[in-house]
């Protein structure tokens, strides 16, 4: 029985990235119109115009991947084909098992059992997160090689060294979450957040770490290849990059992988800054508003209510990006490697330094104990 | 044997099994029919000319690599430090700053050089 | 235990291709793979911190730099050493002693892990004694690692 709500947690996990990454495809199509004062795709509609209106959502949820994946898979003339189907799954397999260690809830209490919402009950999680992403790296590197053409391969290396530049800031923007909060559990260091500062602001990890949210989100992105970030894939110069080479599935799985790092980043963000599923004073057994009002609710309601919570914020932190990536021009090579190296780098660190120094004269200061 | 121990090779698994799909996904459903204008690499309408491997690529990647190491593991270290970091008190930031600082050193003596810089 | 056996089959079987391939981009992910697959025995073997430090640093770095390298280098296809009996006979004899050494090793200690506290290998327990007791070699990789760093700043820019 309890291999499978171990199961049952893992799949939901694995749906919620599914959801999330195509429905995101979707808010990209239609939220690039919407701010480039655009109607976006509308033109798709079922069997032959069943419904009485044509839907960007049909096109893009449905017209659009049906089509990615009924296309010729071709392999260019003296590449790999070994490789050439490796690279676009170590693009996106780590990206979904990221998601395996995000809490996306409190607990469950059914049946008299109490269930973490968590697939993967990692103590370590912070960790396995860097490893992941440490990991995405090949299926960049390997997409350029590949793909037996220069362009590729010069795309795929410049975007690998890209994604390492910035691996290290992400890092070092995170110990100074893990010096404020004691411990590497990221369930853990959620419910921490559920403490209240001064009695009525709840301890969200942006109260504590304003810097570090941002060397993260920056990082975080541009470790995602996005706008402005995005020369790698440099849509109208290098074609799509490292990409370039790909047809069908495989395309659609690089590009699938876009929008799934998006939506990790968005997770992480709102894990570690923001508090996760946590609603504001609400606990397990109802509200506890500061004025002293107390609001008792059902344990299953508090749960729904913590998901719901998460997954609004991932919706917030996710259309930031896309608001992000449509507004700001991209960053030239050398200006991106510079604001990683010289910039990024040394302001995470003294962010650190500053963090543990305060945290060792406040005593009191630091939500852990 | 402990269930929850599980998770991560079930998760991995799921996750595999579903990528596969994604990534062969267009192998089984679309068609076959190679042909030279379709397997030819993209050049913009000109023929590919040389060997891809011989090109002489330049050797900042290699630093850039490099340096990654090395502040990947400065990185790696301050986790378990962060972690125990109140049991530690004032000898325990004494010694990450001894550590950070002569690393900082190597940081500052590369980007004195120039070797971030990216023309 | 099966798990073990699972894993340490997996891995002997990547080493073995990463040795044997002809291609280095090969050998660099079958070796890639080896490292992964041992920093999952290490997980089973309650190491958590080191599989994930595995993972991180040495999959997830070093082999980049392979990675890079044998791409910048545009590294051919491995050609077989013609001749050379004296450097095959050196092998041979090295690989038959370091395989005497390690059946010798596996034969004789048998190493009784029921008197490890529950803590063994959690990262707090790690960090605890890195920072105390070892805390000089700690300093002393740092001061590894600079060295590292000034070496192949000066070593890449010298070609210039």
């Amino acid at each position: 029985m309890d291999l499978l709500i171990v199961f049952a947690k893992c799949l939901v996990a694995l749906l919620i990235v599914l959801q999330v990454g195509v429905l995101l495809l979707w808010v990209e199509r239609k939220g690039s119109a919407l701010i480039q004062d655009r109607v976006g795709a509308n033109r798709a509609n079922l069997f032959g115009g069943i419904l009485p209106f044509n839907l960007g959502i049909v096109n893009t949820l449905m017209a659009d991947p049906l089509k990615l994946f009924t296309k010729e898979d071709i392999v260019p003339e003296g590449a790999d084909r070994f490789l050439h189907w490796l690279a676009p799954f170590l693009a996106l397999f780590p990206l979904f098992l990221t998601f395996a260690v995000i809490p996306f809830g409190d607990v469950l209490e059914i049946g008299g059992r109490t269930i973490d919402l968590q697939a993967v009950e990692a103590g370590p999680g912070i960790l396995f997160v860097l490893a992941l992403v440490s990991l995405g790296v090949y299926g960049v590197v390997l997409g350029g090689w590949a793909s037996n053409s220069r362009y590729a391969l010069l795309g795929g290396i410049r975007g690998s060294a890209q994604m390492i530049s910035y691996e290290i800031a992400m890092g070092l923007a995170l110990v100074a979450v893990v010096l404020t909060f004691g411990t590497l559990d990221l369930q853990q260091i959620v419910r921490e957040q559920g403490k209240l500062m001064w009695g009525v602001v709840p301890a969200w990890g942006v109260f504590y770490q304003p810097l570090a949210l941002l060397v993260f989100f920056i990082a975080g992105m541009a470790e995602s290849k996005r706008a402005p970030f995005d020369l790698p894939e440099a849509e109208s110069e290098l074609i799509a990059g490292f990409f370039t080479e790909y047809s069908g599935s495989k395309q659609s799985v690089f590009m699938m992988a876009d929008f799934v790092e998006v939506a990790i980043v968005a997770a992480l963000v709102t894990t570690l800054f923001f508090g996760g599923w946590q609603v504001p004073w609400l606990y397990r057994d109802g509200f506890h508003l500061p004025g002293g009002l107390s609001i008792p609710l059902p344990s299953l309601l508090v749960t729904i209510l913590g998901v719901l919570a998460f997954l609004v914020k991932l919706g917030i932190f996710c259309w930031l990006q896309i608001l992000i990536r449509w507004t700001l021009p991209r960053l030239r090579y050398d200006q991106l490697m510079n604001l990683g190296w010289k910039r990024l780098l040394p302001i995470a660190l003294v962010n650190v330094a500053v963090t543990a120094v305060l945290a060792l004269l406040l005593q009191g200061w630091t939500v852990a104990s | 044997m402990d269930e929850s121990s599980l998770a991560l090779p079930i998760s991995a698994v799921l996750c595999a099994v579903v990528v596969a799909v994604m990534v062969g996904a267009s192998w089984v459903l679309g068609k076959r029919s190679p042909n030279r204008a379709k397997g030819a690499v993209f050049e913009a309408g000109n023929r590919a000319v040389g060997e891809v491997k011989s090109h002489r690529f330049p050797v900042k990647f290699y630093l850039t690599a490099i340096l990654f190491i090395v502040f990947d593991v400065e990185v790696v270290f301050m986790y378990p430090w962060a972690v125990v970091f109140r049991r530690l008190g004032w000898f325990g930031l004494a010694e990450m700053a001894a550590f950070v600082l002569v690393l900082a050193v190597g940081l500052a003596y590369v980007w004195k050089v120039g070797a971030l810089e990216w023309d | 235990m099966t798990a073990f056996w699972i894993l340490a089959t997996l891995a002997v079987l990547s080493a073995i291709v990463t040795i044997l391939h002809r291609s280095p981009v090969y050998g660099a992910l079958a070796l890639v793979q080896t490292l992964l697959l041992i920093a999952a025995m290490f997980a089973l073997l309650d190491a958590h911190l080191v599989a994930f430090l595995q993972v991180i640093v040495y999959a997830g770095a070093i082999m980049v730099l392979f990675l890079f390298v044998i791409m910048l280098l545009g590294a051919e296809d491995e050609v077989r050493l013609e001749g050379r009996s004296a450097l095959r006979l050196g092998a041979l004899v090295s690989a038959v002693a370091l395989a005497f050494e390690l059946a010798t090793v596996v034969v004789a200690k048998r190493v009784d892990g029921s008197a490890l506290p529950a803590s063994f290998g959690s990262t707090e327990a790690l960090a605890e004694r890195l920072f105390s007791r070892w805390a000089l070699p700690f300093e002393l990789t740092s001061l590894l690692l600079m060295v590292a760093v000034v070496g192949a700043v000066v070593l890449a820019r010298r070609k210039a």
